[in-house]
């Protein structure tokens, strides 16, 4: 069983959250990783699923998620259309019973990795209504009475943007890894991954630039990893050389959201043109 | 070392345990067996670099430990990051800092930098002069504060007193401290103040039907003999509705920076159903007034007419004025304000109209003696300007 993970070719994985991946699934706990948007959280589920070769079953937390609806949903409209017509057994609650993401993946036989995302756009008590099924990996389905315990426990991934914090009880449960912005070299390598064809020289001027951009003190919105990686491709299929970077910034819009960053760089190009 | 653990046995562990305890961070012990279980798997296979990415993964749990931690972790392992002589002394000072407070990038760029030359000169200087502990202020070395010196403050071009740098070895990245900026023990941040007024909404069903209301659904099918009749009912939402009024100028200017947090704060919280601000000096009366330059007024009777009752009132002000202002006539501080209802009946309609109100006071709880605070304190429900206090309001909003 592979129980080293070191990233693969196309996710790169600092050595904290290597360890962190490798403890969460040598103790079956849950690993929640936390993050400024863009650091490829949502990312390193599908690393991770395709390294281990398991499905990943992802659910995608939203402000009216439900604990229960990660484990199943009963139909109840569906049955009491169905028994309209009577062409089904409405008798038999189980086939209106759906499962969701980590109710399938405790039912299935083969163990798999689940992705609880942005778990903090959910109401303050959903990780707390979580904490009894994440801990035993089993859930009862009121409805028929049914117990389902996981076969193989899942490696459980919970992202979160920092929104809201989390409450300390289901934290002490979880192991837990924050994803820093990474450094220029590192960078360099996960830039390389996505663009793996394009001149150095330009990868290198395009990240001293980006550094350069996102080290301003008035910046609002830090342009993030994600979108150096389509800046870069936009600068590549753009056409632009590397010199042209000493002094402006093409496809700015790529970079920079708000209107006051704009603003905040048109003043210190100035400064820096003197 | 198969187990991970050293030969200087376990209590090696256990004592880094304590360590960390004492240091401040929130380890639990069941968070430590985990760690331990980790070590016994041999997961860390005698890598120090390794350990060190269990220990954090296992035992830490927030990002803004991230800097103690590392921190702890450098000190034990290495023993003193601390230079010599009297910065060891200095480290002492630095070990328990006071709420620093914190710079808007503005603020930030307004600060002098200082070239790193020009900085050790004047470090050298100010350690001269310097006979004592130091909190808080902009020259001294210290905690908190802008000085360039000390740690726990700001100043965009500071020089860190203890810590290193370097390679990639544990201890040595341990020791670079990466993760300072995201520290948040020093001050009370909008974003705390964000997370305290999420927890005030009331979920409510309003506005357009698009979700099955099974139980209405049922009903009305049973009603029907059988015949389906789905019913819709619109999806949960917050349905709260908040007004914020804030005592400008005069005795509360010292506390201007504290209350314009609160305010964007507020604002940012995009989960409100509505929120509305406005502004009043001292205490309110016919009139509020939409800009904190009190020229754009409104009346009470209206903002009452408009707002209705399920409407949370928050105050935010210290309530600190001479009594007369209050239980006076015509007693408002600003001439023109020419109230014929004394101050103390203005709150009161306010307090009787709006269901639910509170009063944040940035003036600590020790001082509300003052008889102008207890007047009010007797109208509205009353907390510091604190996030506990917040909390506690917030809570008596709900």
């Amino acid at each position: 069983m592979f129980t080293n993970f070191t990233g693969t070719d196309d996710y790169i994985a600092s050595v904290e959250l290597q360890e962190a991946v490798n403890v969460a699934l040598a103790l079956e706990r849950p690993l929640i990783v936390k993050g400024e948007p863009g650091t490829g959280k949502t990312l390193l589920a599908e690393a991770i699923a395709k390294g281990l070769n398991q499905p990943l079953h992802t659910w995608h937390v939203k402000s009216t998620s439900r604990a229960m609806d990660g484990l199943y949903i009963y139909d109840a409209v569906q049955r009491l259309q169905d028994s309209r017509f009577g062409d089904k057994d409405v008798g038999d609650i189980r086939q209106y019973i759906r499962f969701g993401a980590l109710g399938t993946a405790f039912r299935a036989e083969a163990s798999s990795v689940v992705l609880i995302d942005e778990i903090d756009k959910a109401d303050l008590e959903f990780p707390n209504d979580l904490l009894h099924e994440l801990d035993r990996m089993s859930f009862t389905v009121n409805e028929t009475g049914d117990v389902h315990t996981a076969k193989s426990r899942p490696l459980v991934l919970i992202t979160s943007n920092n929104e809201k914090e989390l409450p300390d009880a289901f934290l002490r449960r979880c192991i837990f890894h924050f994803i820093a912005f990474p450094e220029q070299d590192l960078m360099a390598r996960i830039v390389r991954v996505h663009h793996p064809n394009v001149r150095e020289a330009l990868v290198q001027e395009a990240i001293a630039r980006f550094y350069w951009l996102r080290n301003l003190p008035d910046l609002r919105k830090a342009p993030s990893t994600s979108e150096l990686i389509d800046w870069i491709g936009a600068l590549v299929k753009g056409g632009v050389k590397e010199s042209e970077l000493a002094d402006r910034v093409p496809y700015l819009g790529t970079l920079i959201k708000k209107e006051q960053d704009l603003e905040t760089l048109a003043r210190f190009q100035k400064r820096r043109g003197r | 070392m198969a187990t991970g653990i050293s030969e200087r046995g376990e209590p090696l562990f256990l004592e880094f345990f304590y360590f960390l305890r004492k240091q401040g961070l929130p380890v639990t012990a069941r968070e430590w067996l985990v760690f331990v279980e980790a070590l016994a798997k041999g997961l860390c296979a005698a890598d120090l670099y390794r350990f060190y990415a269990i220990a954090r993964a296992t035992l830490i749990k927030s990002e803004k430990h991230y800097d103690l931690f590392d921190q702890c972790f450098a000190h034990y392992f290495a023993g003193a990051t601390a230079p010599h002589g009297f910065a060891k002394a200095l480290d002492e000072w630095l070990k328990t800092p006071i709420p620093a407070p914190q710079l808007s990038p503005e603020e930030m760029a307004m600060l002098e930098k200082h070239s790193l030359e020009e900085l050790k000169e004047m470090f050298e200087e100010r350690l001269k002069e310097q006979n004592e502990r130091h909190d808080g202020g902009n020259r001294w070395i210290g905690t908190g504060g802008t000085s360039p010196f000390g740690h726990g403050g700001q100043n965009p071009a500071g020089i860190r007193v203890g810590g290193g740098g370097g390679g990639r070895t544990a201890v040595q990245v341990a020791a670079k401290r990466r993760f300072k900026d995201y520290r948040n023990d020093l001050v009370l941040d909008t974003r705390q103040i964000g997370m305290a007024l999420r927890r005030l909404r009331r979920l409510g069903r309003d506005g357009v039907a698009s979700e099955v209301d099974i139980d209405q659904t049922i009903d009305a099918t049973a009603r029907n003999a059988g015949d389906i009749e789905v019913v819709l009912a619109p999806p949960r939402e917050n349905r709260l509705k908040v007004l914020l009024l804030m005592d400008v100028g005069g005795s509360m200017d010292p506390f201007a920076f504290l209350v314009s947090r609160l305010f964007s704060a507020a604002h940012k919280a995009s989960h409100f159903r509505e929120f509305h601000s406005f502004y009043f000096h001292n205490c309110v009366y016919d009139h509020v007034y939409r800009d904190a330059r009190l020229h754009d007024r409104m009346s009470s009777d209206e903002l009452m007419r408009w707002l209705q009752p399920e409407t949370r009132l928050i105050f935010v002000g210290d309530a600190h004025m001479a009594p007369y202002e209050l239980t006076a006539p015509y007693g408002a501080i600003d001439y023109w304000q020419q109230n014929e209802s004394t101050g103390r009946d203005w709150l009161k309609r306010y307090a009787s109209h709006f269901r639910k109100s509170a009063w944040l006071n940035p003036i600590g709880q020790r001082y509300w003696r003052h008889p102008s605070i207890s007047i009010i304190k007797d109208i509205f429900p009353m907390y510091e300007l604190t996030l506990e206090g917040l909390e506690d309001a917030i809570r008596e909003l709900g």
